[in-house]
């Protein structure tokens, strides 16, 4: 197994392990937040191993550095502690659950192998911010323009919902 | 490619149901869209190993628009997570449930 | 692991944390004392021996180590004792991409270029591990159990994020003149000068600049090619930095010590430790981005190669220009470096609705004119070069 491979197995298994801590995890908001954090930085790593660069650096720029301190911030501003699974249904209902849901995942799996594309080869420069910007601003522009519509919508939202009313 | 795409499908699968799982059965709303992230990182990575796969820069052209969605999402969901705060003094999605059947 | 990268790996822990950091700390108090016409610390002695007060630091550092470490009661031990960790390793893992030397090449051996990692997308790796460092801050406050230090966490995060946005856009505009985001490359397009009055020939007012104007040369550096630029990413990594005159998460008469109330010893340590190291990595930053790196003003490294290689043989030449090359990115630094202690020292501390008000308010559309009128200039002089 090549070092690179062998640090694709190890951060999957980091990214499995943290996101099982961020879901499992009921004593702690904040702690189950840095767990998510964990899970952002590892799925980042996976993607400079899968050349994606750009996306890779974005992803802790954006997502861990900002969208989740947004959660922290919060957690902490409302000092929200701790929490609880759901209301305990009947054990008849959650082992259902259980089967479909690992069912559900099982059949997945199974059509996995047969139904991927094979994988061609990419030039060096794949991935890249120059590579990334070009598509994006010379095909997608209009979406583009539309995320930044989506974002200054997003903008008046949260300001409107948090404001404090002056009553 | 460092591993077969099979896997690293395999291993966005996982992570999407583990999301699935956190938003269904927590409580606490915060948590509920933590588990709503997952499960959008989990698509994430699934776009960048097919853009690898096919040797075309449109995964992380829409890579990053997903990560625009998650952020608007996430600024508006929690404006509606802090004025829930303030009117009820709980997110506990238990609290909230007057539509429910 | 290759040994070239752990040689400058160890140039690079051994000059910047190890010997600039401390000494920083000394500068702090001396250039404050020369600024306010009075003497500073300077009784620290070894046996009756004071060096103008350079033991101090070694001082400081034996104090914080014996001094009791503590967790508040009712504050969360793990992130209490997780949070200074996440502070100083951004600092200290900042300066891997930023070049102190050109491409040198000896005879017999492959050239190798005096960075620890030569990323294609250096400037974007500083500003991700800089949105790491903002949960140092965070996590400090909220685990302290401790109102004021959630306060001063809360001030930090904000600060953090919004002057992390402005940061990006008020540095395209060096990115749309050297046309990459390599720190090497722009270190290297900076070695060359260019005439202040060449405007006048491509736009065709005169055909041919007179020699005596043409004698006029600046170094082609990003902060004469993009002076807003510098003053305002100047700005915005000092309040990323949360030095003063952007203090105001630390707030010391406002909020005591803000998030870092509840630490003493090395875990205090390793936040003071972390603030002066980044001093030392925006120094590095600015230089190679705007101050020309390694470069000297107006002797290549061609040219300073090829007046030296006949005289003193090629390995000679090389090692000399090398040499010439830390020394001046090194003096650059420490201009820079005391550039932010003067900036600390002048200014008061600016109220938070100031700090929010000059992120959103001035800094945001002054980088989006910058950017609109850099676009310009660029489009005007290639159009004009036809």
């Amino acid at each position: 197994m090549s070092f690179a491979a062998f640090l694709f197995y190890a951060f999957a298994a980091l990214a499995l392990l943290s996101s099982l801590g961020m879901v499992l995890n009921v004593k702690n908001t904040v702690a189950g937040a840095m767990w998510l954090v964990v899970t952002m930085i590892s799925l980042a790593v996976l993607y400079v191993l899968l050349d994606a660069y750009l996306v890779a650096v974005l992803q802790i720029m954006v997502y861990a550095g900002a969208i989740l301190v947004l959660f922290l911030f919060v957690v902490m501003l409302l000092n929200l502690r701790s929490d609880a699974f759901a209301a305990p249904r009947s054990r008849a209902t959650k082992f259902v659950g259980a089967l479909v849901g690992v069912g559900a995942l099982a059949s997945f799996l199974s059509l996995l192998p047969g139904a991927l594309p094979r994988v061609v080869e990419v030039p060096a420069s794949f991935g890249s911010y120059r590579d990334v910007g070009l598509t994006l601003y010379r095909s997608y522009v209009v979406a583009f323009e539309v995320a930044s519509f989506l974002l200054l919508a997003a903008v008046v939202g949260a300001v409107v919902l948090a404001k404090r009313r002056l009553d | 490619m460092v591993v077969p795409l099979t896997h690293v499908i395999g291993l966005s699968a996982i992570l999407f149901a583990i999301g699935t799982i956190g938003a269904l059965t927590r409580r606490n709303l915060v948590v509920i869209l933590m588990s709503i992230e997952l499960m959008l990182n989990a698509v994430n990575l699934s776009f960048v190993a097919f853009a690898r796969a096919w040797g075309g820069v449109e995964g992380h052209v829409f890579v990053l628009m997903v990560i625009t969605v998650a952020a608007a999402e996430v600024a508006v969901g929690l404006g509606i997570v802090i004025s829930l705060f303030r009117n009820r003094d709980s997110v506990d999605v238990e609290d909230v449930s007057l539509l429910r059947w | 692991m290759p040994i070239d990268v752990v040689l400058k790996t160890l140039f690079i822990v051994l000059v910047v944390v190890a010997a600039f950091a401390p000494v920083i700390t000394w500068v702090e108090r001396k250039q404050s004392a020369v600024m306010q016409d009075r003497i500073g610390a300077n009784r620290a002695d070894i046996g009756g021996i004071t060096i103008l007060g350079l033991l101090h630091p070694l001082a400081d550092v034996l104090k914080l180590i014996t001094k009791e470490d503590f967790v508040p009661e009712g504050a969360n031990r793990f992130l209490h004792a997780l949070a200074p960790v996440i502070a100083a390793i951004p600092a200290i893992i900042g300066f891997a991409v930023i070049p102190y030397g050109a491409t040198y090449q000896f005879p017999g051996y492959a050239p190798f270029t005096l960075v620890a990692a030569d990323i294609d997308w250096g400037v974007l790796y500083i500003f991700a591990i800089g949105s790491i460092a903002t949960y140092g801050s965070v996590l400090a406050g909220w685990a302290s159990n401790n109102n004021w230090a959630m306060l001063g966490s809360l001030r930090a995060s904000a600060q953090m994020i919004s002057y992390e946005v402005t940061m990006g856009l008020s540095i395209v505009g060096v990115f749309m003149v050297f046309q990459t985001l390599k720190l090497t490359t722009m270190a290297e397009a900076q070695d060359t000068t260019f005439r202040i009055f060449g405007f006048l020939e491509t736009f065709g007012m005169v055909r041919h600049l007179p020699g005596w104007l043409s004698w006029v040369k600046l170094p082609f550096w990003g902060v004469f090619v993009q002076p807003l630029g510098f003053i305002m990413f100047l700005s915005c990594i000092m309040a990323e930095n949360k030095r003063p005159p952007f203090d105001t998460p630390e707030g010391e008469s406002e909020i005591i010590a803000g998030y870092h109330m509840e630490y003493s010893g090395m875990r205090f340590g390793l936040f003071y430790m972390s603030e002066f190291i980044e001093v030392v990595v925006i120094g590095g930053l600015m230089t190679a981005i705007f101050l020309g790196g390694w470069s000297i003003p107006y002797f290549s490294k061609d040219a300073i190669l090829g007046a030296l290689t006949p005289v003193a043989g090629s390995v000679l030449a090389t090692v000399l220009c090398m040499v010439a090359h830390v020394a001046t990115f090194l003096l650059k630094v420490v201009i820079m470096i005391w550039l932010q202690m003067q900036i600390r020292w002048t200014l008061p501390r600016f109220r938070y609705d100031q700090v929010m008000d000059l992120c959103w308010k001035i800094i945001l559309p002054l980088s989006l004119a910058n950017i609109f009128v850099t676009g310009a200039v660029i489009l005007l002089v290639q159009g004009a070069g036809k």
